[in-house]
């Protein structure tokens, strides 16, 4: 099959390693990956922060760089999550009906990883191999805005070497929240306080989840806390090989 | 009447409990300093959260329950007019005396001269969201009138002289060795020797207001749910000081936001198996009392119902926002919320806080004055999952985020990052120069405000040696 | 110009763009089996009220027995239940209904489900009044009168009639969350469900 992949803004600078996992992930199961270049950012910070306006560009570049193909993918549940959820509400808001319409259409077609893997190329073993004790945080987007459910466990379950531990109190956020994180970072930061005290919990090396914005927030507060614990996309744990 | 006729307006400043002094992270800044507070709310919040989600399951259809609330409620939006005639006229048929109140200020009037009227110096109060909104019982204390709270949380808050912090269990952010000592600071006639255990404290508030019960002509209360198909009103409650209220004396005075009529009786079925189950974790609460106007030798023998709008119709005229008006004040919101847990209600301001807080209190008053509340969330959606009439907060906070006054500085930082991100050419080259850790040291340290504020209790990622572009242009 | 004409003014106008209101849609339960009176005696208790099963004629004796004092009982009470030391309610001041030790009454429905009983103030039930200011509400639950769900026992009432559902004792959870039975109203409720 072949795949567009939306890197994201976030993976594409900070974080290409989840990109680069994702490419090389499909492209072992045997499908094609293609980056159109014209793309950059969902929008999804301007939307939430405020800036619905600004965000219409965005809108419209993401709707004309991804037209064209049939399956998109993204390493991030926040970003599907806007894209489907808040694109056509930005386009219409904005009294842009047509541009709203092919946003909504886009937006079915857009997914997140496991998503892409489960629903559309129907494999939950990837064939990856990553001897490590990993507990995986559902960031919530994925779990309450794209809702999928169990996916991501049952790709992890089935990745060898991989021991899965269950993360208490998993389905709280975990304080990142885009700009709330700075807006708020008091309160940002005692939940992720009490994030990071759940992850210790485990006994995990690896916290893992969809998402590397929320990634960057725990991952951040671990190695200020010299925590030892790592966090890796979910992404590369499944690129990996033997 | 200072506002324009016939247009939606917010509710007018200078009265009632909509607005804080202090911004909200400023406010929850300092609540989360305090560790006694978030110890008390994790333990409340927790222990209701697991009671309503037993309950919850055992309902075999409560996916289609909310469903029809979430409908029922939609159709009252669309039909206000309408069923608030059909109530008045029903009231008025029954016996009872319906008013109109614009806003806070004409609604205290009203109230004030009602009780007035009777010659009492005195109200028993039911737990009522819409008087605490209104300020009334500063405006009845300014006339002379005492009120009396009789909810055990609202009077633990009144002796207290504090304000409420929850919408069903007002004083939450109290534990029980905190109430025995404002108890015995606080409360006339108490047992020096009062113990901080519960039943012991419940007793000592049932002794100090049975008197006060049997010896007060006149009571105040909010209601639930006011049918429009047949003038009944309903006040679900816990503690029977609500039936106390609503039974013992001579005059009752109810004040009820517009927006909590409801069409037909048969719609009660499904907000009451939905209110009980999502607001206390209950089957259903111990009492709740329905009466229609006035009933001959049983209960009192005059009946007000005042109608209050207080920005409610503001709430209206906003398409996204108006489905704020949805909420039964159950609280499952502030229950299941990461921010509410750690900063308690005090730290919204408003006499609503937790997510509905956010979306309700900054419409009621016009977002320029609850600027900073659309911003007390990170989006993470566990309100909408748990609200029982399925009102969709998070949408509600972004499109109201898009509303406030936003700093010139984010504005000018959020233009040029759109600016950016619309031209490929010049993203690309930004991301090979946004080495924010050169700039800001290891860490990510020395960066300026407001980014400072993630490096506080966080490092920033180390900057990868290329761009995930970059890699792609070399395979 | 009128407070109501102002307000009703605003809401029209704030409802000018308004979709039209949509037919709500009750797919939740509104047809239920029988009702099973040992999830209501399931109920009731799960909520600290204590239930027996008795017989018509031992009614009286039980009341007498759990009240140890004077019942007030509603003059529309069935005689046959009537324990020896009572005081019927023609209009009672309220410091002579708080001093009884007990009341008697009758029900007009009960929801298994919830392990609620709702009054209607009918003549065997009474005002309002004497069930709220005496410490034990004894109740007596005929087979008949109790429904499975919510939904029925709102089919069996007259809104018109002053209502109260009651599900077990007075009780807060303000302290901690910690249900606490017993503030202002009845501390102990007691249902007689009667046999057949």
């Amino acid at each position: 099959m072949r795949i567009a992949l939306f890197a994201t803004c976030l993976a594409d600078t900070l974080f290409p390693e989840a990109a680069k996992a994702t490419v090389r992930l499909l492209e072992r199961l045997g499908h094609e990956v293609v980056f159109p270049l014209e793309q950059t950012c969902c929008g999804q910070m301007h939307v939430n922060t405020g800036y619905q306006r600004d965000a219409l560009p965005l809108v419209k570049r993401y709707v004309s760089a991804f037209s064209r193909y049939d399956v998109i993918v993204a390493p991030s549940g926040s970003c599907v999550g806007s894209i489907r959820h808040q694109h056509a509400m930005v386009a219409a808001g904005q009294g842009e009906r047509g541009l709203a319409a092919r946003a909504h259409d886009l937006g079915s077609r857009t997914y997140e990883l496991s998503e892409l893997l489960i629903d559309v190329l129907r494999v939950e073993d990837v064939g990856a191999y990553y001897p490590h004790r990993v507990t995986y945080h559902p960031t919530c987007h994925s779990l309450r805005m794209i809702r999928v459910g169990d996916k991501p466990l049952r790709l992890l379950r089935r990745v060898r070497g991989l021991e899965l531990v269950e993360l208490p109190a998993a389905e709280q956020c975990c304080g990142f929240g885009g700009t709330f994180a700075i807006k708020n970072a008091a309160t940002s930061a005692a939940m992720l306080a009490d994030k990071m005290t759940a992850i210790a919990s485990t006994g995990a090396e690896v916290c893992t989840a969809g998402d590397a914005s929320c990634l960057m927030h725990i991952g951040g507060g671990l190695r200020r806390a010299s925590s030892g614990v790592r966090t890796v996309h979910l992404a590369e744990i499944l690129a990996s090989e033997a | 009447m200072t506002t324009f006729l016939g247009m939606p307006a917010t509710a007018p400043r200078g009265v009632g409990h909509l607005r804080g002094d202090t911004t909200f992270p400023r406010a929850a800044r300092q609540a989360l300093g305090n560790e006694q507070l978030r110890r008390n709310l994790r333990h409340a919040t927790s222990t209701i959260r697991g009671k309503s989600s037993r309950v919850i399951a055992e309902l075999p259809d409560w996916q289609e329950l909310r469903t029809a609330g979430s409908a029922i409620k939609a159709d009252v939006m669309s039909r206000l007019p309408e069923l608030l005639e059909q109530l008045e006229a029903r009231v008025t048929e029954r016996g009872g005396v319906v008013h109109w109140a614009a806003d806070a200020n004409e609604a205290n009037q009203i109230v004030t001269g009602l009780v007035r009227a009777t010659g009492s110096d005195r109200v028993i109060k039911v737990k009522s969201m819409a008087t605490q909104e209104i300020g009334l019982n500063e405006a009845l204390e300014a006339a002379g009138i005492q009120p009396v709270e009789t909810d055990l949380a609202e009077l633990i808050v009144q002796l207290g002289n504090d304000r409420p912090s929850h919408i069903l269990v007002p004083a939450i952010h109290r534990n029980r060795t905190e109430i025995r000592d404002i108890f015995l600071a606080a409360m006339p006639g108490v047992d020096p020797s009062l113990t901080d255990d519960p039943p012991v404290l419940a007793a000592a508030a049932r002794k100090y207001l049975r008197e006060t019960f049997l010896s007060t002509r006149v009571a105040v209360s909010g209601a639930n749910f006011g049918i429009a198909e047949t003038g009944t009103l309903a006040v679900v409650e816990s503690e029977g000081n609500g039936r106390m209220c609503l039974t013992l004396p001579d005059t009752l005075i109810t004040v009820m936001g517009i927006e909590k009529v409801v069409p037909t009786w048969r719609d009660l079925e499904v907000f009451l198996q939905l209110l009980p189950r999502a607001s206390t974790g209950e089957r259903m609460n111990p009492y709740t009392t329905m009466w229609t106007g006035v009933t001959p030798g049983d209960g009192p023998r005059e009946f007000h119902l005042v109608l209050l709008d207080n920005g409610r119709s503001a709430v209206l005229a906003d398409e996204v926002g108006r489905q704020a008006l949805h909420c039964i004040r159950c609280s499952a919101c502030l229950n299941v919320c990461p921010v509410y847990e750690r900063t308690g209600g005090h730290a919204y301001g408003s006499v609503y806080p937790g997510p509905i807080g956010a979306v309700l209190s900054p419409q009621l008053t016009g977002v320029e004055d609850n600027a900073s509340l659309p911003y007390a969330s990170s989006l993470c959606g566990a309100c909408f999952d748990a609200c029982p009439v399925k009102i969709d907060i998070p949408s509600i906070l972004v499109h109201l985020r898009n509303r406030v006054p936003h700093p010139p500085a984010e504005r000018a930082a959020m233009r040029a990052a759109a600016y950016t991100m619309d031209r490929p050419r010049l993203y690309a080259h930004a991301q090979r120069a946004a080495k924010l850790a050169r700039i800001a040291g290891r860490r990510g340290r020395g960066l300026p405000p407001p980014l400072s504020s993630w490096t506080v209790s966080r490092d920033l990622p180390a900057p990868p040696d290329q761009t995930f572009r970059d890699w792609w242009a070399s395979r | 110009m009128s407070s109501k004409d102002v307000i009703l003014g605003r809401v029209r106008a704030a409802l000018r763009d308004a979709p039209a209101p949509g037919e709500v849609p009750r797919e939740y339960r509104r047809t239920f089996p029988g009702a099973d009176l040992d999830l209501l005696v399931d109920r009731l208790v799960d909520y600290r009220a204590s239930v027996r099963r008795v017989a018509e004629d031992t009614v009286a004796p039980t009341a007498a027995e759990i009240a140890g004092g004077t019942i007030v009982v509603p003059q529309g009470l069935p005689p046959a239940w009537r324990p020896a030391d009572v005081l019927v309610d023609d209009g009672l001041a309220p410091d002579r209904i708080a001093a009884a030790a007990a009341v008697l009454t009758a029900a007009a429905v009960a929801v298994a489900e919830t392990g609620t009983i709702v009054l209607d103030a009918s003549p065997d039930q009474g005002r309002r009044i004497i069930t709220l200011l005496p410490d034990v509400h004894i109740v007596v639950l005929r087979p008949g009168q109790v429904v499975a769900s919510v939904p029925e026992a709102l089919a069996r009432l007259d809104p018109a009639r002053p209502l109260t559902w009651i599900s077990g004792p007075s009780a807060t959870s303000d302290i901690e969350l910690n249900r606490v039975e017993g503030v202002h109203g009845p501390r102990h409720l007691h249902v007689l469900l009667l046999d057949g």
